[in-house]
């Protein structure tokens, strides 16, 4: 019953050819080329976030400011958290794990390249719904008892800033019934509530491909404790994402239900809980925040042994108190809500939990120092963010632990401590960790260096206006000033440090154009980095930069931790590492037999049925916004039909064509391995 | 057979570090582990408000029709049954037999969701609970409503690989959408039925 190796090629459309261009960026399923795209579509999501935030810093920047209305205020405070947690950080971290994860395994690829092309391309389009909302989205002013309007004023502000009057208003946080059909009528909160579904859609997709991946793709000898930390970080936040996106998905849906069907889960005229609605929302919440800290943690436990010249101090104790603080994780959700009235015994109870999470964290920061401990450091770019993380992070850390302290919390909760201390742990932390990756994999992304002068001012400026912004808002929140509101009276006395605060603010944008600038200028200018820049230890930079379709001619046979390093070097009696003399010639090798396959190497197929298939899903929600009018359920069925006829496409088109048809002239068309009768090559089993 | 000694043979593949569980199949129960935290939610939202006292109208408990569900999650199980004797059909090398119990599988699941519009329909027609009824009925038709559409996606799928198979009689463990993968679904939509129909329909409390 071997039928399987003549199946026929069915498929509705001919399969797309082009491997450059336009066309091939929408059809690719090469996991590299996804996760550039991945990254260039979070940075302008950083970039437009980021606008937001300056727009709201430019109207705290003094007292009674009149610069925006208390409506446009909401709506960016609302858009920058959601922007930043859901378009930025989280596909940042995905486009380092899928650019990087299959590399750092010695794989060809991802379990299932098609379906990892469904997940970037669902992460588009929910990016796009999502901020559709600004062209589409209705926000109005609450109707109160006796069909009186709310007394905020609505959306809008000066001038050209009316458009923002469409956009969600409800916070990142979307707290009930506040972002309830009773008190955000309009459909921006519909935009927001969808849009997140999405988003959490592609971000499931990908969990499941990224376990997958790890536990059934390694390279041969990459036992799991023989992983570099990152590729653990990733395994740890793909659980976190499987265990925590089906509870937010539920409390979207239960929100949706209520804004568009009359369900009445959170409306309290009719016995609906708003406190069910937290405990849904941070039970996802706060595994969300590790889920955004945990790759930057990855990234900086690879810089830092790197810049050290020293393996990674306590590898494993390093691993597991990731996998610790994501287990912690699901438990302390309740820290968010000490002064929602919960009983005093859960107060007490998520309170220790939240200390816990303490330990693990602590072990990884005196693991991080223990790596640089006696090292020989070389302070470049990469190096100096990597450091920065570890100091911001665990200043952020500290002033966490003062969120534990219940009595402490509810002097804190909703006042500027709690921004300055999330803005420590997720710009501190996972920004600055974002950037010590960039750097540091930058010559592996374009076989370029990135101009050190530029990055070193680009970190110094980072630095410098990140502390100015951030750590004036813990004096800012000591003095009581709160959290979400537009205006505050010139006899506070919040005036300066406000000032201050926006002025950092405005640094921090300086810092990101000299990125920009350092960016653009590098990947058409930069010196050449060769295959190993940084003397480095994983096996990623065991092939030639930017690496070849195929990532592995020969995928290495890895025989211990930092497997690459031990190739290079030796130990001399003291432990100390000496170069062995053949360490130059292997380099040279495995360049060559990296661009220069011996036999064809046959990869994945490029594929129409990801980006159609995700198109659909938000043509359908649009139709459920407007589900009441015709065309409202013509895009609802249009969605479902592209959907389903993407499904049953996808599912009778092949992974790869069969061989023979598909040799390109450049000769660099390839072969998985020998299994099998041709037909299946083992790596790149087909997926749905 | 050779069909499942090549399978195996791919499960050890040489070349890497692997569970010897196939792709597709582990990130099948991947992602099904994902889902019983979907329905988990779902049911501790229906267990929050069912018997929560001071909501207006009926309460779900009050109108259940055990026997006719009782009868309708008997089909579903069934199904589950031709699910394995689709299985057992492929790993046979007999696609007759796939098809048959493919088809079967995909009717009995139509059946148990003809019950559900039915079960709707007497809901809201004769006692007129709707999902804005109070929350405890916002939460029944949301959880059964997903399960329901867990159901219909199954059957989709069903259908597909009955398709595919007629049209190419090739149906293998080795493709994408492959009946292993799609039997590893039915049986957890399967499963999920008997708690919410054991939590859900037949331990009902009384409101407080």
């Amino acid at each position: 019953m071997t039928a399987t190796a003549q199946r026929p090629t069915t498929t509705v459309f001919r399969r797309p050819r082009s491997h450059t261009g336009f066309w091939s960026w929408i059809t690719t399923v090469d996991h590299k080329r996804i996760g550039i795209m991945y990254g260039y579509a979070a940075f302008s999501f950083f970039v437009i976030g980021g606008i937001e935030a300056l727009l709201l810093r430019i109207q705290l920047a003094q007292a009674n400011s009149e610069f925006l209305t208390a409506g446009a205020y909401n709506a960016l405070f609302t858009m920058h958290g959601t922007t930043m947690v859901f378009l930025f950080i989280m596909p940042a971290s995905a486009a380092f794990m899928n650019y990087l994860l299959p590399l750092m395994i010695g794989a060809r690829d991802v379990a299932f390249p098609r379906l990892n092309a469904l997940s970037w391309w669902i992460f588009f389009f929910g990016g796009i719904f999502l901020y559709s909302t600004f062209f589409f989205g209705t926000s109005l002013a609450p109707i109160g008892p006796g069909g009186v309007t709310g007394n905020l004023a609505m959306g809008g502000g000066p001038g050209s800033f009316n458009f923002i009057a469409s956009s969600p208003d409800g916070g990142w946080f979307g707290y009930q019934p506040n972002a309830g059909p009773l008190y955000s009528p309009g459909t921006a909160m519909d935009y927001w509530a969808l849009g997140i579904q999405i988003l959490g859609l592609a971000s499931l997709v990908s969990a499941v491909n990224f376990i997958v991946t790890v536990f059934n793709m390694r390279a041969k000898g990459m036992r799991l404790l023989r992983m570099p930390v990152f590729v653990w970080m990733t395994t740890v936040v793909a659980f976190l994402l499987l265990f925590s996106l089906p509870i937010i998905a539920v409390a979207l849906f239960m929100v949706t239900f209520d804004r568009q069907f009359g369900s009445v889960f959170f409306a309290s005229t009719a016995g609906g809980d708003p406190i069910l609605w937290q405990h849904l929302f941070w039970l996802f919440g706060h595994p969300e925040v590790y889920i955004l800290i945990l790759p930057a943690m990855g990234i900086v436990s690879e810089v830092l042994p790197v810049f050290s010249r020293k393996p990674l101090f306590g590898y494993s104790a390093v691993v597991f108190a990731g996998a610790a603080i994501a287990f912690l994780g699901f438990g302390v959700w309740a820290h968010h809500m000490f002064a929602s009235g919960i009983t005093p015994v859960a107060q007490a109870a998520f309170g220790l939990a939240t200390m816990t999470i303490a330990i693990p964290t602590g072990i990884k920061i005196f693991n991080w120092m223990g790596t640089m401990w006696g090292g020989r450091l070389t302070l470049n770019t990469p190096m100096l963010f990597a450091i920065g993380f570890l100091a911001m992070f665990t200043i952020g850390g500290l002033s966490g632990v003062t969120h534990a302290v219940v009595p402490s919390d509810w002097q804190q909760t909703d006042t500027y401590y709690i921004v300055a201390h999330f803005h420590y742990v997720l710009f501190g932390g996972a920004v600055f960790g974002i950037f010590a990756g960039l750097y540091y994999w930058f010559p592996k992304l374009t076989g370029r260096l990135l101009n050190e002068k530029l990055g070193k001012t680009h970190f110094w400026l980072m630095f410098i206006g990140f502390n100015l912004t951030f750590a004036p808002m813990h004096w800012l929140g000591m003095q009581g000033m709160v959290r979400r509101t537009w205006k505050y009276p010139p006899e506070f006395g919040l005036g300066p440090w406000n000032l201050a605060v926006t002025i950092g603010s405005f640094v921090i944008a300086l810092s990101i154009l000299v990125f920009m600038i350092n960016w653009y200028r590098s990947k058409r200018r930069g010196v050449a980095s060769g295959m190993d820049p940084w003397d480095a230890r994983t096996v990623e930079w065991m092939i030639p930069s930017p690496p070849p379709e195929h990532n592995f001619t020969d995928p290495p046979v890895v025989t211990r931790l930092d497997h690459f390093w031990h190739l290079k070097y030796d130990e001399d009696e003291e432990g100390r590492p000496v170069r062995r003399a053949e360490a130059d010639a292997l380099l040279e090798r495995l360049e060559h037999e990296g661009n220069n396959p011996s036999s064809p190497i046959h990869l994945p197929n490029p594929s129409y049925w990801p980006i159609l298939m995700s198109v659909g899903i938000p043509t359908a929600f649009w139709g459920i916004i407007y589900h009441t009018n015709t065309w409202g359920k013509a895009l609802i069925v249009i969605g479902a039909v592209v959907i389903l006829t993407s499904l049953i496409g996808w599912s009778i088109e092949p992974l790869e064509e069969p061989h023979g048809d598909d040799h390109r002239d450049d000769g660099s068309e390839h072969d998985f391995a020998e299994v099998g009768s041709g037909e299946e090559s083992g790596d790149g089993v087909e997926d749905v | 057979m050779s069909d499942l000694a090549h399978d195996a043979a791919i499960a050890d593949h040489p070349e890497h570090e692997s569970t010897g569980v196939s792709n597709v199949k582990l990130g099948m129960w991947v992602f099904l582990s994902s889902e019983f935290l979907f329905f988990g939610a779902l049911i501790t939202n229906y267990l929050l408000y069912s018997n929560r006292s001071g909501f207006e109208g009926r309460y779900p408990a009050d109108v259940y029709d055990i026997p006719f569900t009782s009868v309708s999650s008997f089909v579903l199980l069934m199904s589950s049954l031709t699910m394995v004797l689709a299985h057992n059909a492929l790993s046979r090398g007999d696609q007759n037999g796939v098809r048959t119990w493919l088809f079967a599988t995909a009717a009995l699941g139509s059946v148990f969701l003809g019950g559900q519009v039915f079960e709707f329909t007497e809901f809201v027609t004769i006692y007129g609970a709707t999902p804005a009824t109070n929350p405890a009925w916002s939460a029944f038709y949301l959880l059964t409503g997903f399960h329901g559409l867990h159901v219909a996606i199954g059957v989709i799928m069903l259908l597909t690989l009955w398709g595919i198979s007629r049209r190419r009689g090739d149906l293998s463990d080795k493709q994408g959408l492959n009946l292993e993968m799609v039997g590893l679904y039915w049986h957890f939509v399967d499963i999920i039925w008997i708690v919410i129909f054991t939590v859900v329909y037949l331990i009902s409390v009384p409101p407080v």
